[in-house]
């Protein structure tokens, strides 16, 4: 430690420390541009500089080392005289533009010139102009305002991991630009737009549509990814104008995903729903409240009087609030069913029953940094979680050894030390071949006989071996599995072979949660045989106990589904593992009832339509996959007649006569989940018990489908997120192939391909990616150009046109 | 009459096609330094010990004593180590590291051997400016001769030290003359200054410890090793040792690198370089490239050619660069280009060097060109003490100090200028 003394004021600081920490840790405010707490050190905009006791000259507080005994003065005459100077320099070429500035009112050089300014400038010469360049569909630039303080520069190759823009041309020609042609197409890229201490790089979606002191500021939390962001929305005659970072260095720092930041655009959609709907004689009519309730519980009754109470089933979506997805199970439970799920994308549910508690993250989000040794099981991990992303490329930084297995080899933007790159089928395999190689050096005693004879015939690659190494050999170890083991259709024993690897090894095990409310949906209660905290729901008391796959047809084997379904936030064409089965049962259905915030497709299948708020307009509360629990109020009010899900379930339950739907406000309902004093996390856990892990996988015919999400397909409201949908990441999908398959095809890159899948068939573009498995093809789900196709993963044929 | 005296140029004959070559440097001593160290395992301790007591100060720019540099060398360290030797000779005026390695290439490569050895360096770089093509080319050759015959490379003439020396060729940015800048261009970084600290002696090339040094520099250094380092101090004067090649330019009859001792009369100098051309009255002259402030003619007759006696007269030594400007000169015509460089070569990266240069070059543009204003000259002096020192490299200081110095000299020809929007000479 180190004392220093600021103003006359003592203070220590770390080894290493500068005097910008020992003046912050005082609370005395340096001006700055360049210097940001979570940037590395530039020392070039010099607005910093602060007298410096035997040094000749001023020096910038941001990068000098304090060293013992050392005293700074602030605000001495040569501190001020420093920084004035530097003032003006950056004064003058900038434009003089703050009242069409969309920074203005928000911008630290307009804040700073008031107190290091003068009135009227000594520069009587020409002003710079630079050329604005175009970095994409959500930032703008008015580069003649830059003051070349290179954060975003710094951002792009410290925190997102590749730098999209950077600093050309020399002097007074120097520019920030990306790359030629080429635009910022990082999934991070909007945090620019707040490191930017002028109004350089601003939010397109925004621009000039409000001024920054017109805005309210409410607190929220961000609907999409299992992060749980903390978000400021700001709001203007009760509509959501943009949403910025909420600072919690637990969670999101202050930094948001592209994801969080700009898709409060879909929540002003033209697609909104702001009246219900009844389908009466197949006609669609808008109604009030009282009609379409009335018409929902009639058109329940009758199915139940018909087929039984069995025959209804609810689905729900994780990015619904706990408090639905709470009201959801409890109605459809009290009417004397007991099929509900919110898992639509998940397939394989063997492992259901073996579960030992809530999968969750297995640590807090900020511990993710500290681990030595990771491995990442199935994720396109930026685009499913960029900032859990981010998380994990601060660890491998620090040294971390990052290992994946995964059927895709998608740039990580981060070193990757092991990377077993196999076909959806050969992943159980692969993770086989890890725990035989653990075992070389580990002792299996945990593991059951079965499962010890199951690996005897496994031979093992370098690749798994040398995982297996970086698992055994260093002290902090986790193992994840990502979005894409958790659609699996093996799921199961990926889950049972990396929870073994896992226990052998003393790595941690760990999901990374697909919605933002995958965790609460658990602990609601909305998955089958589960009640509110993972109290068991015995089949015997409710009859029926199905699960999404089965509700929605994807077990080919079993029987008919359901004859009513009551979907809350869901788009099954698109949400749906197997779309194609998913609007069969849907529309073999007698009756759908359709809770949604969105009109989309749902009026060719439902029968009513309930239009239900968006996370903005209601209260509610998100248990993220680190298991906090974070609740909200609505920013504004609900649009037109959309009303919270929580109430629309509430007034249903009353109408169906059911008891215990009497509650005033969210909190009540929230408190029937979450224990007051309890903590949850006893609650959470990822270990299996008696489970059967069977390592042979099915041979497969043809070409092997891996079916992701595309990010700004994952919910309903990015779907609807304009500028989002004008990025690359949104580009339509292509169908991936390694050379050798578009050979074997005789297909060229650019050409139109038909697929096939199941009785459903699109045409897409091939493209080429080497780094795809041999017999397999990429192809994304969730997306209009492809829901006629089948399950995310399995057979695809593709024939050229 | 001062003789020059020639400790680097000493044999060295331009005219002679091959005089450069390894087998006329071994006539003329050449590597008798290294094979003592070897022959003899003198310490590297004692190597060092040598240069401090020659009182050898970097010929680069900055007169750091190189002794002294060297000995901030983490000897124990065990990582990788380099030593770079910075022939990205860019100040206006110098011209001496090209024609050290054009006709003398092995005097600059036997310098860093010795120094490697002292320091327990395996790798160096020499970082040729980028618009002298033939120069690089000719290291290239001698640095191929050297290997050829053992003097490079792994297990030197036997021995268990090995050093690898590559050139590396910079496209010809001003700016990377500066070290860091340097540096940051031979990692295949755009060439921009560090802030320091850290220093390259703890993190220099690669974050490794680094000693960079300029081509005279190591230039000097085997002589030193062959007749001792007292002997160099006595060439020169006490803290100003040996010899140094300044580089006469301007209005002289024979420009050209005359090597003369430190202490040397300027007027002694002037009159090597074959006097003022035409007979003409020294105006005034800046002795240390052009960067460093200009003196009038006659404080520069009455000062020594050394970094104490021209510190003294207000300037600096410098890279040792004599501009000589006859009283033809319009000093606000001069002070133009020189604020035009500056400006053009500013890397861009710190506010009052971006901006700031910018703006010098502008006023004295206008003063130049008739349009200047009474308040222009305090506005240029108030500028330049807020580029000075506020910078995180010395380009700053550079573009600053002309203009301070011309202003301090010369004041009443700019304020002519601006009255009556022409010059005086």
């Amino acid at each position: 430690m180190i004392n220093i003394e600021i103003n006359g004021k003592q203070v220590t600081v770390p080894k290493g420390g500068t005097v910008m920490d020992g003046a912050r840790q005082l609370g005395i405010y340096i001006p700055h541009f360049c210097y940001h707490k979570k940037l590395s050190i530039a020392a070039n905009c010099r607005m910093c500089l602060v007298q410096v006791e035997k040094a000749p000259k001023p020096l910038p507080a941001c990068a000098t080392p304090a060293t013992e005994g050392m005293k700074v003065f602030t605000h001495s005459q040569q501190a001020v005289t420093a920084q004035k100077g530097v003032m003006e320099f950056l004064l003058i070429n900038h434009p003089l533009d703050c009242p069409i500035c969309d920074q203005g009112g928000e911008c630290q050089l307009q804040d700073l010139a008031v107190g290091y300014g003068t009135s009227e400038s000594r520069y009587q010469e020409a002003k710079r102009v630079v050329v604005n360049k175009n970095l994409g569909p959500l930032i703008s630039t008015d580069m003649t305002r830059c003051i070349h303080c290179t954060r975003c520069v710094r951002f792009g190759q410290e925190i997102a991991g590749i730098m999209e823009l950077g600093q050309a041309g020399r002097g007074e020609h120097s520019e920030i630009l990306a790359f030629v042609g080429q635009t910022v197409d990082s999934e991070l890229s909007g945090n620019v737009i707040d490191l930017c201490p002028v109004g350089a790089l601003v939010s397109k979606p925004f621009r000039y549509s409000a001024r920054t002191w017109e805005l309210s500021r409410r607190k929220s939390i961000s609907p999409h990814c299992g992060l749980g962001s903390n978000l400021i929305v700001q709001i203007k005659q009760n509509r959501v104008m943009r949403v910025l970072p909420r600072e919690n260095e637990e969670i999101n720092e202050c930094w948001l995903s592209d994801k969080d930041r700009f898709a409060y655009e879909g929540l002003n959609s033209d697609d909104r729903l702001t009246t219900p709907m009844i389908k009466r004689n197949g006609q669609w009519h808008t109604c009030d409240w009282q009609e379409a309730l009335v018409f929902t519980v009639e058109g329940l009754k009758s199915v139940m009087e018909k087929h039984g109470a069995s025959s209804v089933g609810a689905l729900g979506s994780a990015h619904s609030t706990l408090e639905e997805l709470f009201l959801l199970q409890k109605l459809v439970r009290m009417l004397g069913s007991g099929n509900i799920d919110h898992r639509v994308r998940q397939s394989d549910f063997r492992a259901d029953d073996s579960l030992e508690g809530v999968p969750w993250l297995g640590m807090n989000i900020a511990e993710i940094e500290q681990l030595n040794s990771i491995l990442i099981i199935g994720s396109t991990l930026r685009k499913d979680h960029p900032l859990l992303a981010h998380r994990f490329r601060q660890a491998v930084k620090k040294g971390a050894q990052l290992s994946i297995i995964n059927p895709i080899d998608d740039d990580l933007l981060m070193r990757t030390a092991h990377r077993a790159i196999v076909a959806p089928a050969d992943m159980v395999h692969m993770l086989a071949q890890v725990l035989k190689a653990v075992a070389e050096t580990k002792s299996l005693e945990q593991v059951s006989a079965h499962i010890k004879q199951a690996i005897t015939a496994v031979s093992i690659t370098d690749v798994a071996r040398a995982i297996a190494k970086s698992l055994t050999t260093n002290p902090s170890t986790a193992i994840f599995l990502g979005n894409l083991a958790q659609h699996h259709p093996q799921y199961a024993d990926i889950h049972a072979i990396a929870h073994l690897i896992a226990k052998v090894t003393g790595a941690n095990l760990g999901f990374l949660g697909e919605a933002a409310n995958s965790v609460g949906a658990y602990l609601a209660g909305a998955i089958p045989g589960r009640g509110v905290l993972g109290s068991e729901i015995k089949s015997d008391q409710n009859g029926f106990q199905f699960n999404a796959a089965r509700m929605l047809g994807h077990d080919a084997n079993a029987g008919p589904a359901c004859q009513a379904y009551i979907l809350m936030n869901l788009e099954l064409e698109l949400d749906a593992y197997n779309p194609q089965q998913a609007m069969k049962s849907i529309n073999d259905a007698e009756f759908v009832i359709s809770l949604s915030t969105f009109k989309g497709s749902i009026t060719s299948y439902a029968d009513v339509v309930l239009p239900i708020a968006p996370f903005t307009e209601t209260s509610g509360t998100f248990v993220s996959t680190e298991g906090r629990v974070q609740s909200f109020n609505g920013v504004v009010t609900p649009l037109g007649d959309t009303r919270p899900g929580w109430k629309v379930l509430r007034v249903l339950g009353n109408l169906l006569q059911l008891d215990g739907f009497d509650y005033e406000t969210s909190e009540q309902i929230r408190a029937q989940v979450i224990p007051a004093e309890d903590a949850i996390t006893r609650y959470l856990n990822n270990n299996l018990k008696d489970y059967q892990v069977n390592i042979s996988s099915k041979k497969l015919d043809g070409l092997q489908r891996i079916g992701e999400v595309p990010i700004y397909q994952a919910d309903t409201i990015v779907r609807r997120a304009g500028s989002l949908q004008l990025t690359r990441d949104a580009a339509s999908p292509k169908a991936w192939m390694s050379t050798m398959m578009l050979e074997q095809l005789g297909a060229r890159e650019g050409e139109i391909v038909r697929l096939r899948q199941g009785n459903g068939e699109a045409q897409l573009e091939v493209a080429c990616d080497d780094g795809i498995p041999l017999n397999c093809i990429r192809i994304a789900c969730a997306h209009p150009h492809t829901s006629s196709l089948g399950a995310m993963f399995g057979e695809v044929s593709v024939e050229k046109l | 009459m001062t003789q020059p005296v020639q400790i680097i140029l000493a044999g060295v004959d331009p005219a002679e096609p091959d005089n450069w070559r390894l087998r006329n440097y071994l006539k003329r001593d050449g590597y008798v330094a290294l094979k003592k160290i070897i022959a003899n395992k003198i310490p590297p301790e004692a190597i060092i010990e040598e240069v401090k007591k020659s009182a050898l100060r970097g010929r680069g720019g900055a007169g750091f004593p190189t002794g002294l540099k060297w000995s901030f060398m983490p000897r124990q360290y065990e990582g990788d180590k380099y030593l770079v030797c910075n022939s990205d000779e860019g100040e206006p005026g110098t011209f001496k590291d090209r024609d050290i390695m054009q006709y003398n290439p092995h005097i600059l490569i036997e310098g860093m051997l010795i120094a490697a050895y002292a320091m327990g360096v395996k790798t160096g770089y020499n970082y040729v400016h980028g618009e002298i093509w033939k120069t690089y080319e000719r290291m290239e050759e001698a640095v191929e001769e050297a290997r050829q015959a053992g003097f490079l490379g792994n297990k030197i003439l036997g021995s268990d030290f090995s050093f690898q020396l590559y050139n590396h060729h910079g496209y010809g940015a001003y700016i990377c003359g500066e070290e860091t800048a340097l540096l940051e261009s031979i990692e295949g970084k755009k060439g921009q200054p560090r802030f320091k600290p850290p220093f390259p002696a703890s993190f220099g090339l690669y974050g490794k410890p680094t000693t960079i040094n300029n081509t005279e520099t190591f230039a000097s250094v085997p002589w030193i090793i062959r007749h001792g380092g007292e002997k160099y101090l006595q060439l020169g004067r006490p803290n100003n040792g040996g010899t140094k090649i300044f580089s006469v330019s301007g209005h002289v009859n024979k420009p050209g690198n005359y090597e003369v001792p430190l202490g040397t009369p300027f007027a002694e100098l002037l009159e090597m370089a074959g006097g003022m051309r035409g007979g003409r009255k020294l105006k005034g002259c800046i002795p240390g490239g052009s960067s460093m402030p200009v003196l009038p003619g006659d404080v520069m007759m009455k000062t020594d050619m050394d970094y104490d006696s021209i510190a003294k007269a207000g300037s600096m030594l410098g890279s040792g660069a004599v501009i000589i400007m006859d009283d033809t000169t319009c000093m606000v015509k001069a002070l133009e280009r020189l604020s035009y460089f500056y400006y053009e070569e500013s890397c861009g990266q710190c506010t009052p060097c971006r901006e700031g240069t910018g703006w010098l070059y502008r006023i004295v543009n206008r003063i130049e060109h008739g349009k200047g204003r009474p308040e222009d000259l305090d506005l240029l002096d108030n500028l330049a003490d807020n580029i000075q020192g506020r910078t995180i490299c010395a380009l700053g200081d550079a573009a600053a100090m002309p203009v301070r110095a011309m202003l301090q000299h010369f004041r009443d020809e700019f304020a002519y200028h601006i009255e009556h929007k022409k010059c005086m000479v």
